[in-house]
């Protein structure tokens, strides 16, 4: 079934056209040597039903547990219409708009994307989208290196409260260009990042600081005092915020008065299903100063023979395919599809609906953590202000209990143990609009099972 | 396709909204932990609009698009093929969907099959001998493959190796992807028959030479013939070979890179496999490793074991160039292509390349016989080929970006045009092999017309697009006066 329309009359006709007496003849300038034959290891064809069949026997295997995992991917309420119409062959089937008469659908939704984020973010300018939210980090370190004319050291300090992955995806993505990451620690009290642990660094040179809020613990930072630090010294700030937080919480088009240079983020929680890890997108803004300097695709608006607006994809002189070796990154596609999701996403849901779903998320994690630490041998790893996740410390090792819970179809959180060994018995959780008090009943009833049964350390 | 749209903040209007998807409010007490001085004092200005506005709104702003199922895609060096509507279904059950990418592996060991399974398929129709699944497109692709290489050079203390050669007519991304990985870029031209210039390999090779970057079929649209031996020069200098795998559809089932002696390649998913290009992306770039890059493949990799299968994650590969997503890359892409190889099955696999080629062949042996001239008369297409447009260009003043803007008046996307970069006024067109005989003769009847026109009325195709929602747009003021973000005031220019 591999989707071929020809007939053999079509064949033979065609054949006779190019002056070929088999379809293997066009392949005679290959050395004869190199031809394969069956490829043994893949199997023969199903057909459509029948991969509907095992598809749908996998899925029902692995089933819908009742999730409470948050630590960078969110599980929020996405209307039918975003996906229904974000799968319309015309989006779905479309490719890079490089013949922009022909693809003013995506070029305008990246443009209404743009300004949403924008808008969202605080900042001036905002690019078409990048992998994922870690990605954009890297691309966002590279970025700070490249527009911080003022310093020399390509040196990013890196506080441990960024999520895990990202500080990873940070360094693999850019350790062959000599950056440097210096990573800060946090207050093990407070689950912070302290503003006089970067007085260290006040006579030395540093490219950029990163401030991710909420912090991966969920906790707020205090990225005014962070921000003017860095303000203060020609360092870059670059933020790494979670799209939704941004309808309660302060925009880093703000922070410390005047504004972050860079911020990213994971787009997923605006209209994007969990889906086992991706696609995402992330999402990076800017000020406008820095916008020859920002990787990626960028959409304008402009006008055309006639003197009708219209949209094209501009400043193309950054990108690889005119630049190659000197380009800003060698990014090639954006995320496309998952943009066009998210447009749509923060079209129906609006300033009002978006803020009441960061609201519900707040108050349901802040339900979920007040249910849970009434049981014995639970209680809150950090005070103070957080958003729509928290850290619990467990009086006994986290793994085992959550896999209790797992046979009962329960993700109970992330557990905390590998990267953050200091933190004894810690599991990050998370609740959102999508969460019910029935549902934070049945977690708090099964863990009280759960840990009745693991034996107390 | 003449209509225009409003931007969707024309529409907004105070106080209106989609409000039955919105969750109920919540008691302001509950947001009272948040300090005043962290909160955000406006709402974010975002559209206000209604379901059906929204609605009517995309939905129309999708109809101002090509794509291929509205449109043929001819887009050299995209394979632009029919994107399986299964695909799509079943990877969009409602249990993969709600995965968690943090969720434990015992409650995903059916997710975890497909993508074991996509990397012993993808295994084997390279030739190589392991695939990692998470880079997210093409171009990352191309990244784990020259940080896997460096890093293999560095473990055997062989780390001065930082030259990467790149054939003139590579893709742009690879270059790019050099410089990123910290590499200098060592361009080699290619002969006149668009094999590679063994010579200039053979001087450019040295202790500093971490590999090369090749594209086979290459961009030129042939197939480079001397393959084993720019792999014994490459190899015998100590460097290795790393095979951009954007080119894969023309050789599916007949040749694999692993035989040719690459080391490692990557995929671009949403070209041979079929994944969805979403309007620039979602991609998906997996990538295949020969022996010697094994320890190095980037994490995650799905491994199966006793009792399962499970992330193999740095514990298991502790020389691993590293993590490149936060997760599982674009792991809804991987489901797709998954469930397109497992429709297609062995057989489906050597219809592609085979479907492809044909295709290929039969559109420039008729564009041929119609007055146009191939770039390589004397080759052989692969799934692809270039035009090369001077002639009409110096006689009739009509470009090759003419000639791709006419196209579009007759309902069909553009070829690539002016790529590679070497080929002057050139247009590189890859049918693939999901079209019909009856659709690559109508384009061969629009190429024809518009030949036509060049000749008789030159300034029709020079000022086309006639028939688009926009005329030809003005890149310069695009880039001069930026208008990246709506704002009130935009639209009083219009």
């Amino acid at each position: 079934m591999a989707f071929i329309p020809h007939t053999p009359a079509d064949v033979t006709a065609m054949l006779q056209a190019i002056g070929a007496g088999s379809i293997d003849e066009l392949f005679d300038e290959i050395p004869p040597e190199l031809r394969i034959g069956a490829l043994a290891g893949v199997p023969e064809a199903l057909n459509e039903m029948q991969v509907g069949r095992l598809m749908s026997e996998r899925a029902r295997a692995d089933g819908v547990p009742l999730n409470f995992i948050g630590a960078g991917a969110y599980e929020h309420h996405i209307p039918a219409a975003v996906w229904g119409i974000t799968t319309r062959g015309e989006f779905y089937s479309a490719y890079t708009p490089y013949q922009a008469e022909a693809s003013q659908g995506t070029l305008q939704v990246i443009y209404e994307f743009q300004s949403m984020i924008s808008r969202l973010t605080g900042m001036e300018v905002a690019n078409a989208s990048l992998y994922d939210g870690a990605s954009a980090l890297a691309e966002a370190a590279l970025m700070a290196v490249r527009a911080n004319r003022k310093s020399q050291a390509a040196r990013i300090l890196l506080p441990t409260t960024v999520h895990p992955h990202y500080r990873k995806v940070a360094r693999a993505a850019t350790g062959n260009q000599g950056l440097q990451f210096e990573e800060l620690p946090y207050c093990t009290a407070e689950g912070i990042t302290p503003a006089e642990s970067l007085r260290r660094f006040d006579s030395q040179d540093v490219t950029a600081l990163v401030i991710q809020q909420p912090n991966f613990f969920g906790r707020l930072e205090d990225v005014d005092a962070l921000t003017r630090w860095a303000q203060a010294r020609g360092t870059f700030v670059i933020a790494v915020v979670n799209p939704t937080s941004l309808a309660l919480l302060k925009p880093p088009g703000q922070w410390g008065g005047t504004g972050v240079d860079v911020a990213v983020g994971e787009g997923q929680p605006l209209g994007v299903p969990l889906a086992g890890g991706g696609p995402y997108f992330g999402f990076m803004t800017a000020r406008a100063a820095h916008v020859r300097q920002m990787p990626g695709r960028i959409v304008g608006r402009t006008l055309d023979a006639a003197g009708k607006p219209g949209f094209t994809l501009t400043l193309q002189a950054r990108e690889q395919h005119i630049r190659r070796a000197k380009a800003t990154s060698n990014i090639c596609t954006n995320q496309g599809l998952l943009v066009t999701a998210a447009t749509i996403y923060l079209s129906i849901m609006g300033p009002e609906g978006l803020r009441r779903t960061a609201a519900a998320s707040h108050a349901r994690t802040a339900e979920l953590v007040a249910a849970l630490t009434t049981l014995p041998g639970v209680r809150r790893a950090f005070p103070g202000p957080h958003f729509h996740e928290a850290v619990l410390q467990f009086d006994r090792p986290v793994a085992p209990v959550l896999r209790t819970l797992t046979v009962q179809g329960i993700h109970g959180g992330f557990d905390l143990a590998a990267d953050y060994p200091e933190l004894d018995h810690a599991l990050l959780v998370c609740a959102t609009e999508a969460r019910t008090a029935a549902d934070i009943a049945t977690y708090r009833g099964a863990l009280a099972e759960a840990l009745k049964s693991a034996r107390a350390a | 396709m003449s209509h225009t749209e409003k931007v969707i903040f024309e529409y907004s209007r105070d106080g209106r909204g989609a409000h039955d998807q919105w969750p109920a409010d919540t008691d302001p007490a509950a947001l009272a932990d948040l300090p005043a001085g962290l909160r955000r004092r406006e709402l974010p200005q975002l559209p206000q609009v209604s379901e059906l506005e929204a609605v009517r709104h995309f939905t129309r702003l999708s109809q101002l698009n090509f794509s291929i199922d509205t449109h043929f895609y001819p887009l050299g060096s995209c394979t632009m093929k029919y994107n399986p509507r299964a695909c799509n279904q079943y990877a969009m059950l409602p249990q993969f969907l709600a995965r968690h990418p943090l969720a434990p592996e015992a409650s995903g060991q059916g997710f975890l099959a497909c993508l074991f399974e996509l990397q012993e398929m993808l295994k084997e129709v390279t030739g190589m001998r392991g695939v990692a699944l998470s880079p997210m497109a093409g171009a990352q692709g191309e990244f784990a493959g020259v940080a896997m290489i460096r890093a293999y050079h560095r473990a055997r203390g062989d780390g001065e190796r930082n030259e990467i050669i790149v054939p003139e007519a590579a893709h742009g991304t690879n270059p790019a992807t050099a410089t990123m990985c910290g590499c200098v870029v060592r361009e080699i031209p290619v002969d006149a028959a668009g094999d590679v210039d063994l010579a200039a390999l053979q001087a450019v090779v040295g202790p500093r030479t971490a590999g090369i970057m090749l594209t086979n079929p290459s961009t030129l649209g042939v197939f480079e013939r001397r393959i084993a031996e720019v792999a014994r020069i490459v190899h015998e200098a100590g460097g290795l070979l790393y095979y951009d795998g954007a080119n894969l559809n023309a050789i599916l089932g007949k040749v694999r890179p692993g035989d040719m002696g690459f080391d490692v390649i990557h995929m671009n998913l949403h070209k041979t496999f079929s994944t969805p290009h979403g309007g620039g992306g979602p991609g998906a770039g997996a990538v295949g490793v020969g022996a010697r890059l094994l320890p190095f493949m980037p994490i995650p990799v799905v491994g199966r074991e006793e009792g399962g299968y499970r992330w193999l994650t740095e514990r298991d590969l502790p020389q691993s160039i590293g993590r490149l997503s936060a997760f599982m890359g674009n792991a809804g892409v991987l489901l797709r292509a998954y469930i397109y190889m497992r429709l297609l099955g062995r057989d489906g696999m050597r219809q592609v390349g085979e479907f492809a080629t044909l295709n290929a062949n039969y559109l420039l042996r008729r564009l041929a016989a119609a007055g146009f001239d191939a770039a390589y008369p004397q080759r052989r297409a692969s799934h692809e080929f270039i035009l090369t447009l001077r002639r009409q260009a110096r006689e009739l003043n009509v470009t090759a970006m003419d000639f791709a803007k006419r196209l579009l008046d007759y309902g069909f996307h553009a070829p690539t045009t002016y790529f590679p970069l070497l080929v002057p006024e050139c247009l590189l067109i890859e049918p693939t092999e999901t079209e019909s005989r009856e659709t690559l003769d109508a384009f061969v009847s629009a190429l024809s017309q518009i030949l036509a026109e060049a000749q008789n009325e030159p300034e029709r195709v020079r000022s086309a697009p006639h028939t688009m929602p926009v005329r030809r747009l003005d890149d310069v003021r695009a880039a001069r006066q930026l208008d990246l973000a709506w704002k009130p005031s935009a639209q009083q220019e219009s």
